[in-house]
Parts: C-alpha cells; sequence; structure tokens
C-alpha cells in the first residue's frame, strides 16, 4: 500500500516537471502493464503472483539472484552520485555569502547620492528667483515688437495692394487685403486706421472692378475664370450674381456651337460634332462649375451658408435649358433621317449620342438630362420601326404592282402564275428578313442603350414584333380584302389573276409563312412576352379569312366574265324567230374555251381537288338523260290547257329528291370547287335569263344544242357532274316553259351537230 | 288582306286573288281570266280596290310585244263563294276581267312596268317603256288614257328602263327609275331628270323602292347580290350595303310603317327579313312617351329604349325551291307578307313575334 501510493506521488511529480511526456512517452504501453518492474503502474503484489504462479523454483532462484543483482548495482550508482554534487553545493553556499557582502556596500552609497541631490534642487530654485523680472520685461518687448510689426503691415498695406495690382497679382493683394481686414474694421473708429480703410477699400474696389472686367471678358482661360470666380467670392461678392454670370457667359459660347450643329448635314458627323463640341464643352462647364460653387470648403464667415444649393439649382436648370435645346435640334435632326437603306449610321449615331450623355450623368447625378436622352432614342427607335413598317408595305405594294404588269403582260418568257407567287413571296420574305436584321441592330451587344429595359423588353416585344412583323402580316391581309371591295362596282378592277395568285399568297401565309416569320423574331430578340401579343393562330385566322376572300372573289369576278358573256347573248337575240339551229353557237365555244383557260390558271397555283366518281363517258350518259324520256314527260304536260299542276308537281317533286344548289357557296381551296363554283355562277345567270324571253321552236332547239355542248365539256371541270347536269335540265325545262311551240329535237341530230362543232 | 299574284301557267294566263284569313289561318283564292297574254307585271290602284293594271306579253305574228292596260275585276269575285284551298279544280269556269282601257304606246315600244300615283285618287298613271317614262290621265271611269306628259331617256346603246317606283313623297312629284346599272330620278312636273347614280350596283339593277317614312331615302337590289340603300341627297356612296344574297336578288320592299324592316327576295330561293334600325326613321326604337307609363313600368321602358340597336337579318325563308321573283308586305297588316317563287309557290309569313314586340313596346 505504502509503495503504491508513493509511486502515485512520484507520477504527480513527473507530470508536473513534463517528464512524461518527454521520457516515457515510446513505451507508454509497457508502463501500463503492474507486471513491467520498471513501469509506473508496478504492482508488486500482482508481479509476485505472476511470478510465483508462472515459474519453477529454479527460475525463481535465478530471478532473485538476478534482482539482488540490480539492487546492488543501483545502490552503488546513488553513491555516486552523492559525491559528484557535493562539491557543487560547498561552491554555492560560498557564492551567497560573498554577495551578501557586497550589497551592504551598496546600500551606503545611495545614501549619500541622495543629500547631494537635495543640495542641488535648493540651488536651482534660488537662481530662478532672481532672474523673473527680467524674464516678464523681455516677454513685454517682443510683443510691442509684433504689434509694430502689424502695424507697419497696415500702414504698408495701401502700396503693397497698389503694386500688386500694378503687376496683376490679385491672389496676393485679395489675401493681404483680408488679413487686414478684420482689424481695419476693429479700429475704424481711430482716424488714422480710417483713412488706411478708406485707402484700402478704394484699391480693392478698383480690384474688383477690374477682376469682374476680366471676368467679363470672357477670352481668359476657363482656369482664369476659376481663379478670378474664387478671388471674387472671397472679396464678399454676391456668389448668386456671380453663378448667373459665370453660366451666362458659358451659355453665349454653348449656344455658338449649337448653332455651328445646325448645318451639318450628315447624321453621323452631326452627332459627332454635337458630341465633341457641345456635350464636352457642357461637361466642362459643369466640371468648373462644381469646383467654383459647389465644392469648395464651407466657409463659415460667408453670409450665404446655402451657397451649394442655390448653385446646384442654378447649374440644373441651366443644363436643363440647354439640354432641351441640343435635344429639339437632335430629335428633329433624326426625324429627318428617314431613308431606311443602312440603319447601322442611326444606330450608330445614336449610340455615341447616348454614350456621351452617360458623361453629364456622372457629373451631374440627379439630372433629367441622361433620362431625355434614353427617351429621345426610345423614340427614335419607336420611329424607325414605324418608317420600316411603311417600306415594307410600299415594297410590298409595289411587288404587287410588278406582279401585275407580269400577269398584263403577254407572256414572253412564260413566267407563269406560280414563278411569280414563289418570286413574290420570297422577295417579301427577304425584305422581312433584312428589315429584321436592319432593327436587330438596336440590340446589338455593344450598343450602350440595348441594356436598357426597353429595349430589352418593350422595343423586342411591341415594338418589332407586333408593330413591325404582325401589323405587316395584317397589312398584307387587309391589302388582300381591299382588293375584293374595290373590285366590285366602280372601275379599278383588279385582274382576275392578281387575285388568285394573292389568295394562294395568303394561304401559304396561313400554313407555313407567319409561323417562320413569328418564330424567327422570337429567336432574333429572344422576345420575353411581358404584355399580351397577338398569337400565330389569330393572324394565320387573318390569314385564311383573306385567302378565303380572294378566292371567292376570284370565283365571283370569273363566273360574272362569263355569265355576262351569256346574258348578253341570250338578251340580245330574237329567240321566237330564229332559225333552226345548224351548229353551236359561238359564245359557247367561248365559255368552253375560257373555263379551260381559267382551270390551267388555277391548276397552276391550287391542287386539284376531289370530285365524285363518274362514269367513264359522263358526257354521253348525262345527255342522254335531260334530253331523253323523262325530259318529255317533264314538259308534255303543258300541252293541255287544264293540267298546269302536273309540271309543277313533277318539278317540285324532282326537286325534292334533288339537293339544293348554293350558288354562291363558300369555295374550298382547290381547283375543283373554283371552278365548280365558277361554273355554277354561269349556269345559274343562263336560266335567269332564259327564263326571262320567250322563244320559238328553233330558239328552244338552239338551247338543246348549247345546252348539249356545255355539256360535253363541262362536266369534266366540276366535282360533282350531277351538278351541271341538274342546271342544264333546268335550263332547257325552264326554256320549253317559256316557249311558244315546245318542240324538242331529236337527240341523234343535236348530237351530230355537237360533234361537228 | 288579299294578295294579287301573277302566276303563268302554260298558255293560260289567270290572276289569282288569294284571301288569308289571319284569325283561322285559312288561305282561300279567286281566279280570274287574263286572256290578252303572259302577265310580266301587276299593280293595284290604290283608290279602287277592284281596279288594277297588267304588263302582259302579246305575241302577234311570231313577235313578241309587251303592252300595258287597265282592267276592272268583276264585282261577283268578292262576294262569290270562295273555293276550299285544297280543290284547285274548281277554279274552272273562271271569270274574265273587263278591260278598261289600253295604255296604247305601241310607238314607245315594250312596257316593263306600269305605277299608279301613291295615295292618289287612280287617275294617274306611270308606265315605263322601252326608254320612255310615260305620264298617263285616266279619265273618271278610267275608261280612257291619255298621254299628259313624257321623258325619254337618251344616250348610247340601247336604253330600257328594267324597274321604276313613284316616290310617295314631295307631293309624289318625283319618279325613280332603273336601267341597267343606273338609277335615276324624275321630277314629274317638268319631268326632267334630278339625279343619276350611276353604276349603282356592278349589274343590272332589278327593284327599287322608297322608304315610306324618310323621304330622300331609297333601297335598289340587283344582279350583283346586293341590297343597297341609298340618300338620294349624296349618291356618292351608299349609305349602307346588304351582301346577304347568293344569287340576283329580284325584289326589295320596305315594311309600309315600320321601315327598319326590309325584305329582299331572291333567285338562291331565299327570302331574307332584314331589320335595319341604324338607317330607320326610328334609330333609338320606339320612342315612349313618359305620360303614357305607369312608374312601375318606368325602369324597364328605359332599359329597353337605352339598349343600342344593331342592324341585323332577323330571318331567312327557305321555303322556296326555286327563285323567288316577288315579294310584298300585306298593306292590311304589317306583320305579313308574302313571297312567290318560279314554281308558282307563294309563301306567306308573319314577322317573328318576338321582334314583333320589341319594336312595339
Amino acid at each position: 500500500m505504502y509503495i503504491r501510493s508513493s509511486r502515485r506521488v512520484h507520477g504527480m511529480l513527473k507530470l508536473y516537471y513534463g517528464l512524461n511526456e518527454e521520457g516515457k512517452t515510446v513505451d507508454q504501453a509497457e508502463s501500463m502493464n503492474p507486471c513491467d518492474i520498471n513501469g509506473t503502474h508496478f504492482d508488486p503484489e500482482v508481479y509476485l503472483n505472476k511470478l510465483r504462479r508462472e515459474c519453477s523454483l529454479g527460475e525463481l532462484m535465478d530471478q532473485e539472484s538476478c534482482m539482488v543483482k540490480q539492487i546492488r548495482s543501483l545502490d552503488s550508482d546513488m553513491q555516486t552520485l552523492v559525491y559528484e554534487n557535493y562539491n557543487k553545493f560547498i561552491s554555492a553556499t560560498d557564492t551567497i555569502r560573498k554577495m551578501k557582502n557586497d550589497f551592504k556596500k551598496m546600500e551606503d552609497e545611495m545614501d549619500c547620492l541622495s543629500t547631494n541631490m537635495a543640495a542641488i534642487t535648493e540651488f536651482s530654485a534660488h537662481i530662478s528667483g532672481t532672474l523673473q523680472d527680467q524674464h516678464a520685461q523681455i516677454t513685454k518687448l517682443s510683443g510691442v515688437h509684433t504689434l509694430l510689426r502689424k502695424l507697419q503691415f497696415l500702414f504698408e498695406l495701401p502700396a503693397r495692394l497698389n503694386k500688386c495690382l500694378e503687376l496683376q497679382a490679385y491672389s496676393q493683394a485679395v489675401s493681404s487685403h483680408r488679413r487686414a481686414r478684420c482689424v481695419l474694421q476693429q479700429y475704424s473708429h481711430m482716424p488714422s486706421f480710417r483713412g488706411i480703410q478708406d485707402d484700402c477699400h478704394a484699391i480693392m474696389d478698383k480690384l474688383a472692378q477690374e477682376l469682374r472686367q476680366k471676368f467679363r471678358d470672357g477670352g481668359s482661360s476657363a482656369e482664369d475664370l476659376s481663379e478670378c470666380v474664387e478671388l471674387l467670392l472671397q472679396l464678399d461678392e454676391p456668389a448668386e450674381e456671380l453663378c448667373d454670370k459665370f453660366l451666362s457667359h458659358a451659355q453665349s459660347r454653348l449656344e455658338a456651337n449649337l448653332r455651328g450643329l445646325e448645318a451639318e448635314t450628315d447624321i453621323l458627323e452631326f452627332i459627332d460634332r454635337g458630341c465633341n463640341e457641345f456635350v464636352s464643352s457642357l461637361c466642362l462647364v459643369i466640371a468648373s462649375y462644381q469646383e467654383l460653387f459647389v465644392n469648395r470648403p464651407q466657409e463659415g464667415n460667408l453670409a450665404s451658408k446655402d451657397i451649394p444649393h442655390m448653385a446646384i439649382g442654378k447649374l440644373h436648370a441651366f443644363v436643363d435649358a440647354l439640354a432641351t435645346c441640343y435635344f429639339s435640334l437632335v430629335e428633329r435632326r433624326i426625324q429627318e433621317e428617314k431613308s431606311v437603306g443602312d440603319n447601322s449610321l442611326l444606330v450608330r449615331a445614336l449610340d455615341r449620342f447616348h454614350r456621351r450623355l452617360q458623361a453629364v450623368a456622372k457629373l451631374l447625378p440627379g439630372s433629367a438630362v441622361p433620362s431625355q436622352g434614353t427617351e429621345i432614342v426610345v423614340r427614335a427607335a419607336r420611329e424607325r420601326i414605324k418608317q420600316y413598317l411603311a417600306a415594307l408595305q410600299s415594297f410590298y405594294l409595289d411587288s404587287l404592282r410588278d406582279v401585275r404588269q407580269a400577269l398584263a403582260a403577254p407572256r414572253l418568257g412564260g413566267s407563269s402564275a406560280g414563278e411569280l407567287l414563289s418570286s413574290l413571296s420570297a422577295s417579301i420574305l427577304n425584305q422581312i428578313k433584312s428589315v429584321l436584321a436592319s432593327v436587330h441592330l438596336f440590340t446589338a451587344k455593344d450598343i450602350t442603350f440595348s441594356n436598357k429595359p426597353y429595349f430589352k423588353g418593350e422595343f423586342c416585344s411591341q415594338g418589332v414584333r407586333e408593330s413591325l412583323v404582325v401589323n405587316f402580316i395584317k397589312f398584307v391581309c387587309q391589302s388582300s380584302r381591299q382588293f375584293c371591295e374595290s373590285a366590285g362596282d366602280r372601275g379599278g378592277s383588279t385582274p382576275p389573276a392578281l387575285l388568285l395568285l394573292l389568295s394562294r399568297l395568303c394561304l401559304d401565309y396561313e400554313t407555313s409563312t407567319i409561323t417562320y416569320i413569328l418564330t424567327l423574331t422570337d429567336e432574333q430578340f429572344l422576345v420575353q412576352h411581358h404584355s399580351p401579343v397577338t398569337a400565330v393562330a389569330a393572324l394565320c385566322g387573318e390569314a385564311r379569312g383573306a385567302a378565303q376572300k380572294l378566292l371567292n372573289h376570284y370565283v365571283k369576278v370569273q363566273g360574272l366574265i362569263i355569265s355576262q358573256m351569256l346574258r348578253k347573248s341570250v338578251e340580245t337575240r330574237d329567240w321566237v324567230n330564229t332559225i333552226e339551229p345548224r351548229n353551236v353557237r359561238a359564245v359557247m365555244k367561248r365559255v368552253v374555251e375560257d373555263t379551260t383557260s381559267i382551270d390551267v390558271q388555277v391548276g397552276l397555283l391550287y391542287e386539284e381537288g376531289v370530285r365524285k366518281a363518274h362514269s367513264s363517258d359522263s358526257s354521253k350518259r348525262t345527255f342522254s338523260v335531260y334530253s331523253g324520256s323523262r325530259q318529255q314527260t317533264r314538259y308534255a304536260p303543258s300541252y293541255a290547257p287544264s293540267a298546269p299542276m302536273d309540271t309543277n308537281l313533277l318539278s317540285n317533286i324532282h326537286k325534292l329528291f334533288s339537293e339544293r344548289i348554293d350558288i354562291f357557296s363558300p369555295v374550298e381551296f382547290n381547283k375543283v370547287s373554283v371552278l365548280t363554283g365558277i361554273i355554277k355562277i354561269s349556269l345559274k345567270t343562263f336560266l335567269e335569263c332564259v327564263r326571262l324571253r320567250t322563244f320559238g321552236r328553233y330558239g328552244l332547239q338552239q338551247i338543246q344544242v348549247d345546252c348539249n355542248y356545255l355539256q360535253m365539256y363541262l362536266w369534266r371541270f366540276v366535282s360533282d357532274e350531277n351538278l351541271v347536269h341538274f342546271l342544264l335540265d333546268e335550263i332547257v325545262g325552264s326554256t320549253a316553259h317559256r316557249c311558244l311551240d315546245p318542240a324538242p329535237m331529236e337527240q341523234s341530230v343535236i348530237e351530230v351537230i355537237c360533234e361537228r362543232g | 288582306m288579299e294578295d294579287d299574284a301573277p302566276v303563268i301557267y302554260g298558255l293560260e294566263f289567270q290572276i289569282h286573288i288569294i284571301d288569308f284569313d289571319d284569325e283561322n289561318n285559312i288561305i282561300s283564292k279567286s281566279v280570274l281570266q287574263h286572256q290578252a297574254g303572259e302577265i310580266w307585271h301587276i299593280s293595284a290602284s290604290p283608290a279602287d280596290k277592284a281596279v288594277l293594271t297588267t304588263c302582259y306579253n302579246k305575241t302577234s305574228e311570231s313577235r313578241v310585244v309587251t303592252c300595258g292596260a287597265v282592267w276592272r275585276m268583276p264585282p261577283e269575285w268578292e262576294s262569290g263563294s270562295h273555293e276550299s284551298p285544297d280543290d284547285p279544280h274548281n277554279s274552272h269556269n273562271p271569270q274574265n276581267l273587263e278591260l278598261l282601257c289600253h295604255l296604247d304606246n305601241s310607238s314607245h315600244g315594250n312596257a316593263s312596268c306600269v305605277l299608279w300615283e301613291p295615295m292618289g285618287d287612280g287617275k294617274c298613271v306611270i308606265s315605263l317603256a322601252d326608254n320612255h317614262a310615260l305620264l298617263w290621265d285616266l279619265t273618271e271611269s278610267s275608261t280612257q288614257a291619255t298621254i299628259s306628259s313624257s321623258a325619254t331617256l337618251e344616250g348610247k346603246g340601247q336604253l330600257k328602263f328594267t324597274a321604276g317606283k313613284w316616290s310617295p313623297h314631295h307631293n309624289c312629284t318625283q319618279l325613280a327609275t332603273a336601267n341597267d346599272t343606273a338609277i335615276r330620278g324624275w321630277d314629274l312636273r317638268t319631268m326632267s331628270q334630278i339625279y343619276c347614280i350611276e353604276n349603282a350596283h356592278g349589274q343590272l339593277v332589278r327593284d327599287l323602292d322608297f322608304n315610306p317614312n324618310k323621304q330622300y331615302y331609297l333601297a335598289s337590289c340587283g344582279d350583283d347580290c346586293k341590297v343597297k340603300f341609298w340618300d338620294v341627297r349624296n349618291i356618292n356612296e351608299p349609305v349602307k350595303n346588304l351582301e346577304e344574297h347568293s344569287h340576283w336578288v329580284w325584289s326589295v320592299r320596305y315594311n309600309h310603317s315600320h321601315d327598319q324592316l326590309v325584305l329582299t327576295g331572291s333567285s338562291d330561293s331565299r327570302v331574307i327579313l332584314s331589320n335595319m334600325v341604324s338607317i330607320s326613321s326610328e334609330p333609338f326604337g320606339h320612342l315612349v312617351d313618359d305620360d303614357d307609363l305607369s312608374d312601375a313600368e318606368d325602369n324597364h321602358q328605359d332599359e329597353k329604349t337605352k339598349e343600342p340597336l344593331q342592324d341585323s337579318i332577323i330571318s331567312t325563308y327557305e321555303e322556296h325551291e326555286d327563285s323567288v321573283y316577288a315579294v310584298e308586305w300585306s298593306s292590311a297588316d304589317p306583320w305579313l307578307f308574302a313571297s312567290l317563287s318560279y314554281d308558282g309557290r307563294l309563301v306567306i309569313n308573319r314577322v317573328p313575334r318576338a321582334l314583333k314586340y320589341h319594336i312595339l313596346l
């Protein structure tokens, strides 16, 4: 037990001296072993038990002798250590004793020193007491001397000022005067000082006069000017007046600049000159003005403490007024820039204009000038878009005029409608692309104003997309519609081929072009739609409407031309007294020819379309139906005077089973539908005209022949041949009604005549 | 309640007097023989309901001539028993019309129509013959007609009047005629032209009608499928265009009392009733006197009159199977009208009840 506690104390000591860290870190693991005889945690009991348990008697004996041997060597080691250190202890004791003696000697010497110091202090006090009187006298004398120097300065002041005036060393004069001014003011009740003060005032007035003169002259440089102003300010000149003078002086120079601008013709040069002359000198004026009036250190004695405030106000008013002049000039100049050929010039000019104004913004933070400048740029951009729209529109109209001429001109090189259409739409598309490219310059990265919110957002979506592209597409649709309206009644009719071509153009727009153009725009301008924009579908709908209207109108016009021919042919003839038909009337051949040429014309631009299936020999079959037995039964009752109802009954029953014919029904976008429409209109006219006339026997037969001829040739153009059949049937039927002597011609004879041509 | 209707049945020409009993919804007809020839135009005297004029085709020596004549219907047709509509064969042995006089104008060409002086005493008629307008004076019994004055249209080519209308305004001193695409106005006192709307329609003008309440307003229709409304004081532009028909418009009629109702008939077999409020004499609807209204109704009425009224198509009647050549309002009931088509079908229709009440209230 004892050993364990003593070991613990030993461990604590070791810990204190840090030995544990230095020496035993390596065999830390071993030291934990209670059987390690050299370890800190050595437990003799455990060790002994362990030995007893593990070792044989021989081994124990060996262990014991070994341990005794070790103990013995340790004892001898300890003895040598004690001997070695003994001498050291002896010498240390000697040293300490010697030190004691030395300290005692030093104490005596210190006592002696303190007595000496006291004696010195006493002497020094004595000396200063004797010198005090003289010192006061000297101080007084030096005060008088300074006063005299000052007085001398005052008396010499007028002369000095005069000299300065002569040498034009104004600043020196002003600083001298400033130094003397207060004193003079203070002692002005004494006549001599009053004299000096008056003199000085006179001189300074003169000086101020001279400075003002110099200031007013204007010939001096900006630095001179600013020096002048500074001096004048120090002379208590009213700052407001100085500001005004300074500004009016600058104004006259700037206005001269502006006047110089008006003569400039080229926009880029105009802006350049404006920037270099006007804007830069404006900046200079602002800078020096601020230096003089605004940024000067506050001087408490100046009466008006709000000089900077007042001065800034004046400066703003001044800059605003001049900028307004400048802007109005610039705007007028920009408005003159009407040619839409090269946009880059304008954009560059605007960029420069805008860039230079930023300098003003830096100099004069609160000013409205830069934002006004931006507004001008925005307005110019808007104006530009309008001009481009107008240019596109006039280009479109010009192209149309060319197409019109090409259509009207006789076919020389065979420029067919299809080629015209493709060249027209290609040139329009190219024009749109080039315009987009020009407008795109406004948003180029290197242009300073392109990162303004307007140019990022509204310009792209509202400006380019809506005002330019969408409006142009709308214009195309509307102008196409106008062709339908103007051409109707009062002259100036549009050639039908143009109507057809435009209709196809609008249809193409609906199917692909509009989507393409808008996608292109959106991609180029990265349009982000903050505000609602016209949907593609709406535009497509409009284009389709226009295409439909044009095609309807085309059908109407063409139908009208053929109708007119038929009408004249029916109205001008005396059908009662006509001769027996020998051949088909020329007008019918003409009708067939015209229809054929229309068929070709439409075929160039529109697809074939669907038609109802018909038999292999339609002309034959339908012909035999309408002049065959059924026809006979249809108008046979009209012989009998007492049975009028039968006719009506029969025709009504017949009509019940045939579909109603819409004469001007909407046309579909294909050839067959167009031709069907035209033929319907023509035949209906034929029918109505026939009903207004009275026929003789041969008149009826002539109509029979004509209708047969039409039947032979027209069925192939229409979607449903029954339609032609039905209308021709009606015509012959109505003619028979209107006939005084209805004796129809033999079918075989009719065929012979028709085949003869 | 009667409608005169010209119908051509083969070689026999008759005038049918259709009587429509509104209350019982019964139609009955009387048939009168018109032996002179096929009838192209018919109009009744405003003074004597038994007197009428016709324009008819006369075929002689393989020449067709159109003549005009004044006729009196035999007195029996009125008192005589009406046949039932189901039995058309009762119309055998019809009575003949009594000829009063010929409007003999063989020297002036074919008559296209005869017009009575509106609201006159049945003594004045105008006939349009080729390019002449002839003003006739009839004697008391209408047995004799003399030409009192005439006007002639002169110009290039063969000009021919196709339609005409005697204006009920200006003391009945104005006449409007149509030839080809032009509409002309005539002053009957001097028989001289007062206005001319060249190219009033793209194609032939088929019919004219005067607004019964607005003296300068005129409706016209034609082969360009349009109905146009004109203010004859400004003949450069029509006041309004209607483009609802898909073929020639043959007839246009203003309602006699509510001139916003316009009826048109076309050879696309349709009859269209339009409500032209914006150019009618009652553009803001029927003006209601405040005194007539009880307080309870006041608010309700105000709302109604303030509603903005739009020109609109009221309805399209598709009962006809063939071209419609004539439409006419009833002179007795302003809400009733008839239309006649090529196949001889006469259709009588009423203005939709909702619209009627809207106009009346």
